[in-house]
């Protein structure tokens, strides 16, 4: 708004108040009002949006409607007179050489239609070569006048022929316009208070506040986000997933050793020295420090039997089990390890006791990339431990587990791990792809790797494992796990990120 | 599944099972999927050829191509048995009781012409073992034959560890004759036709001949560099094999092969042992006297003589109760005897009802204790019936104290007005030496064998190169950036036991048009603040000028607290800010939070 229509603005829209106060419930148009008041319409229709701001004083409904406007040449013909008339005008008693006539601003058009209107004269054969006069004494200028009447608001009071003239002389348009049909509002008056932007100090010292009015303020817009750091998604869902195991009593084991030993990694879960998994193509191995030094040496030696020999009821696996593969440090390929560790140093207490165990960390993998695996990831591991713990156990434990996470429906699939023995997947139905995904693995350890850690023989350990990143990409409807995860990750979506309910 | 299932070592053998239903009409999808589901199965995906062809090279090609239904199943890798159309078609047949299990059996030839196979010493030196077995009177089709050959190259690739451990031989026993000899010699001694050749080759011709092939080629490197190669021969000279590379063309065989020898090389003989059981129970099926294997002698250099296959049958016993307690149900002996047998282990219920007696067949080799068979009775009982309990284990939870300092500072940064990052723990020697400044020789850094990028050469030593990288691929993001980090670094210790260990670190940078050290000062501030440690000389914190390559000099200071340098912080140098790809100056803090627990 210009500074002018600002100062202009109040006593404006109170004109507009006042004429429609006396136009009563009919309501008037904004186009008539302006060419009442003398207004460029523009100006009007400023002065109605400034009193549709202040809320219900006027309801104005949107119009659009044709009217006649002068062009430019038009507005001239009204202020100087018609070309014809300048070119009569310009003739005095004695004539003008049509030379010097067609000089003029006017000459050419005024003179062809001052000649059809027969009010002026050519003579061909004056002296001094072709002269004009005037051949009448005065002449009405009604193209003025007509277009004066169109200037004024009243075109409809022309013939449609004259209009059509004009048009074709350029001297009238034909536009459409926007005009606005205005009422009375329901709180409606013909005064306008000045409208405050919002409180200041001042007016709370004085009270001012209580007589003024206050702008409305658009609700539609969006509010200005608050300065602030951002926790990342992936470790919002560690953080759930951690009151999860905290509410159900599990206690976190120290998982803070990426580096471990092939010992505590495969041997002592009784994953053999050839499985796959001990593969290049699959593991992280250490060239420094290459090898680990230390074992629990009697443990060492009963896992080493149990591979090579078999015992505690099992065959074992008969092959040679050496020392130099134990020893090969590796990154942990999982969280397991250090479950073992726990459940090792559980055996060495003086008499059992029941524990719950959970830990959420890294493991690595040397594995082939792709958009939703990388060289390391987040795994979600609970163990339990007791007397006499049951496959029932498990699959109970795990519904109280995925309840909590908002998975409902489960169902257990027999599948194979090398240290869990019975073994099973956990599904649970997907309602956006309507099948059953795979959420989890468990399983409960085999007596081959808890009965050489030295657990009494009636103890069970139930345990399963999920990964951190899945069910977050599912969570936060992220694709490419390089976009969660790692220096790649897009800093919006961290800075955008709801909270994390995994429940809701 | 993928890594996402984080109990599991991935090892499972993809398998197109063809009629796997024999029963018309074919089942229905669901039918299918819930049997495989119940089974411990993983039904992949249901096909045709006709399908896979018109996928791949387009409906017009697919024409003619065989609509007979594929499944496509993942086995469990402990599953030798199920490899294959013949097993997995009886295993299932006899978990819905429409057969019994068959049983196998080893016989002796008649007239006593049992083929011998002699090992010689060489052999001791690059690949020991040997066992074999004759498949007598066996009719082949084209599917029955092209599952023969797939079933082994099945077992190569899983239990054979890609024939390091085993490697499976088989040759129609009517071109040749025994006695068999299984040596080792000098590569340029041995001189055959390789199998599907035109002309005979040395060993060492051979090597080279596949160094190309794109399957051969990765088993070349087995006996590459042994002085001396394993080789069979028959009686009469002819090469039957140079294990675990290629068998001879002259033994091959074809779909009207009547009399198979199967021969098996290995460094483990277990291995060997249970890779000849299965082929040879799976595709005793075709024999004329079905589920019967002919017997072969083997015969080591001293004198020890062995008689193969083994098929041997191994009674445990297991108490009704103890499968009750472990599954968490009450079943009658008899019942889970019942269980029991509809997986292929044949059960029975032995005194007074008080134990059951199971046998194991030659095909269970994945049966190694009471706790397989226990679970074999659950899968029989079918996982998704068993009551679900709760465990009255009772036990009061513990955070691990390191963690819970670290949830309770990441929350703090946070509401400072720092984003956390998660960068990755490995990385390049370049990310945590060159681009800082310093030789690698002089960082503590754990070093990866056998990265297959550069991305994973080394475990950091500092948290501040992933920031770097982050703040990197989000130059786009409007300024300041102010990034944190709490994770673990990595450095070598050889007062551990695995001569390494994991630190805590807390990491932040602020990256904008001003270097802003006052910010990430400020920052120090507040989070000794929040671990209420004062600025104080005595029992405080304090900073002190510092130099480090990685920071602008005389912008750079050492933090010292709890009686120790715990960190620094200052002004990164340009030339670290450069080789970040980062265009702007950066201030950036790292200290070790442990000593504050």
């Amino acid at each position: 708004m210009s500074p002018a229509m600002a100062t202009d603005g109040p006593a404006l829209a109170e004109l507009l108040l006042q004429r429609l106060e006396r136009a009563g419930g009919g309501g008037l148009g904004s186009l008539e009002a302006a060419a009442a008041l003398g207004l460029e319409h523009q100006q009007l229709v400023g002065a109605v949006k400034s009193l549709q701001a202040l809320g219900e004083v006027i309801e104005a409904e949107q119009r659009s409607s044709k009217r006649w406007e002068l062009t430019p040449e038009g507005k001239e013909i009204v202020q100087e007179g018609s070309h014809e008339a300048r070119v009569f005008d310009s003739i005095p008693a004695e004539g003008l050489p049509q030379s010097e006539l067609m000089k003029l601003p006017s000459g050419k058009v005024g003179f062809s239609k001052a000649m059809s209107s027969k009010w002026v004269r050519l003579d061909k054969n004056a002296d001094g070569g072709p002269r004009v006069f005037r051949a009448v004494e005065s002449v009405q200028d009604s193209v003025r006048e007509k277009l004066q009447l169109v200037q004024q608001g009243e075109a409809e009071s022309l013939e449609e022929k004259d209009r059509n003239e004009l048009k074709k002389r350029k001297l009238l348009m034909e536009v459409i316009i926007k005009t606005y049909w205005i009422r009375k509002g329901s709180a409606f008056s013909t005064t306008v208070t000045r409208q405050e932007t919002d409180l200041t100090p001042e007016m709370l010292a004085s009270g001012s506040w209580r007589d003024l009015k206050f702008k409305p303020y658009n609700f539609e817009a969006l509010g200005i986000m608050p300065e602030s750091g951002h926790l990342h998604p992936l470790l919002k869902v560690r953080t759930q997933f951690r009151q999860i195991f905290l509410e159900m009593g599990f206690t976190e084991m120290p998982t803070n050793n990426f580096i471990e030993s092939s010992f505590w990694n495969f041997d002592a879960l009784f994953q053999p020295q050839q499985h796959p998994a001990r593969d290049q193509h699959d593991t992280f191995f250490l060239q420094d420090p290459a090898e680990a030094t230390d074992f629990p040496m009697d443990y060492l030696k009963r896992v080493k039997k149990i591979h090579s020999q078999g015992g505690y009821g099992s065959q074992g696996y008969k092959y040679d089990w050496k020392l130099e593969e134990a020893r090969k440090n590796l990154l942990r390929t999982h969280t397991t390890a250090v479950s073992a560790r726990m459940l090792y140093r559980l055996a060495q207490q003086e008499k059992f006791t029941p524990a719950k165990y959970f830990s959420i960390d890294r493991v690595f993998r040397n594995e082939t990339l792709d958009a939703t695996h990388l060289a390391e990831f987040h795994q979600i591991e609970g163990v339990v431990a007791d007397y006499g713990l049951t496959l029932g156990d498990l699959m109970g434990t795990l519904r109280e587990f995925f309840t909590k996470l908002g998975i409902s429906q489960l169902r257990f699939k027999p599948a194979y791990n090398p240290y869990t023995e019975p073994s099973m997947e956990v599904f649970s139905y997907h309602r956006g792809l309507q099948k059953w995904v795979e959420v989890g693995n468990s399983g409960i350890f085999r007596p081959e790797m808890l009965l050489p850690m030295g657990l009494p023989e009636g103890v069970s350990v139930i345990a399963w494992g999920l990964s951190l990143e899945r069910p977050t990409m599912i969570k936060y409807g992220i694709n490419n796990i390089r976009e969660l995860v790692g220096h790649k990750v897009n800093l919006q979506m961290v800075y955008d990120g709801p909270l994390c309910r995994l429940d809701a | 599944m993928g890594r996402a299932a984080a109990l599991v070592q991935e090892q499972k053998g993809t398998r197109k099972i063809r009629r796997c239903f024999r029963t018309a009409p074919a089942p229905a999808d669901e039918e299918v999927d819930e049997l495989c589901f119940e089974f411990g199965l993983e039904l992949d995906e249901i096909t045709s050829e006709k399908d896979i062809i018109s996928k791949e090279q387009g409906d017009g090609k697919a024409e003619g191509a065989s609509d007979i239904i594929l499944y496509k199943i993942d086995v469990p890798a402990n599953r030798y048995d199920l490899l294959c159309l013949e097993g997995l078609v009886r295993g299932l047949q006899v978990f819905k009781e429409r057969i019994k299990a068959p049983r196998y059996k080893r016989i002796m030839p008649a007239n006593g012409g049992v083929q011998r196979l002699i090992i010689t010493e060489e052999t001791a030196q690059v690949r020991p073992h040997v066992v074999a077995a004759v498949l007598r009177n066996i009719t082949f089709s084209k599917d029955r034959y092209d599952s023969f050959i797939d079933l082994q190259e099945k077992l190569h690739q899983n239990i054979c560890r890609k024939r390091a451990l085993v490697a499976i031989g088989t040759h129609d026993l009517d071109t040749i004759s025994g006695p068999f000899t299984y040596t080792a010699r000098p590569p340029s001694e041995i001189r055959f036709k390789p199998l599907n050749q035109s002309k005979e080759y040395t060993a060492s011709e051979i090597m080279d001949l596949y160094r190309t092939d794109s399957q051969l080629k990765h088993y070349l490197h087995i006996i590459e560099n042994k002085p001396l190669y394993p080789v069979i021969y028959d009686s009469n000279g002819v090469v039957l094999s140079m294990p675990p590379i290629i068998n001879g063309d002259h033994t091959k065989i074809s779909l009207n092969t009547r009399n198979v020898f199967v021969e098996c090389t290995a460094t483990d003989i277990t291995k060997a042992k249970i890779v000849l059981d299965i082929l040879v129970t799976m595709f005793s099926e075709y024999c004329e006297k079905q589920f019967t294997v002919e017997a072969a002698e083997v015969t080591y250099h001293n004198g020890k003589t062995c008689i193969y296959p083994e098929l041997a049958y191994r009674r445990e016993k297991v108490k009704p109760d103890l499968i009750n307690k472990k599954i968490g149900i009450s079943e009658t002996p008899s019942s889970l005897a019942k269980l029991l047998t509809r997986m292929c282990l044949k059960s029975h219920v032995t005194g007074n009802g008080n134990n059951i007696e199971i046998e194991i067949p030659p095909t269970r080799a994945d049966i190694i204790h009471a706790c397989d068979i226990i679970e074999d009775a659950a899968i029989a009982y079918g996982y998704n019936n068993i009551q679900m309990t709760i465990p009255k284990t009772y036990t009061i939870a513990n955070q691990f104290p390191l963690n819970k300092l670290t949830e309770l500072l990441r929350q703090d940064l946070a509401a400072a007005g720092f984003t956390e990052a998660l960068t990755f723990a490995l990385c390049s020697q370049e990310d945590i030496a060159d681009k800082l400044g310093v030789d690698i020789s002089s960082t503590k850094a754990v070093h990866i064998a056998n990265p297959k990028t550069a991305e994973f050469q080394v475990a950091r030593t500092s948290l501040l190169p992933g920031l770097l990288k982050t703040i990197a691929a989000n130059r786009k993001m409007p300024l300041p950036l102010k990034l944190f980090e709490i994770s673990d670094i990595v450095v070598k210790d050889s007062t551990k036991d695995v001569g390494a260990r994991n630190q805590r670190n807390l990491c932040a940078i602020y990256y904008n048009k001003n270097p802003g050290f006052e910010v990430i000062h400020g920052l120090l501030d507040r989070v000794m603040q929040l671990l209420a440690v004062p600025p104080s000389k005595e029992s405080g914190y304090l900073i002190k000028a510092a130099e480090d390559s990685a920071f602008f000099p005389g912008r750079c200071a050492e933090i010292l607290a709890k009686g120790q340098s715990i960190g620094k912080l200052g002004v990164l140098h340009p030339d670290v800010i450069t080789k970040f790809e980062l265009t702007m100056p950066c201030s950036a803090l790292e200290i070790n939070i442990e000593p504050f627990l």
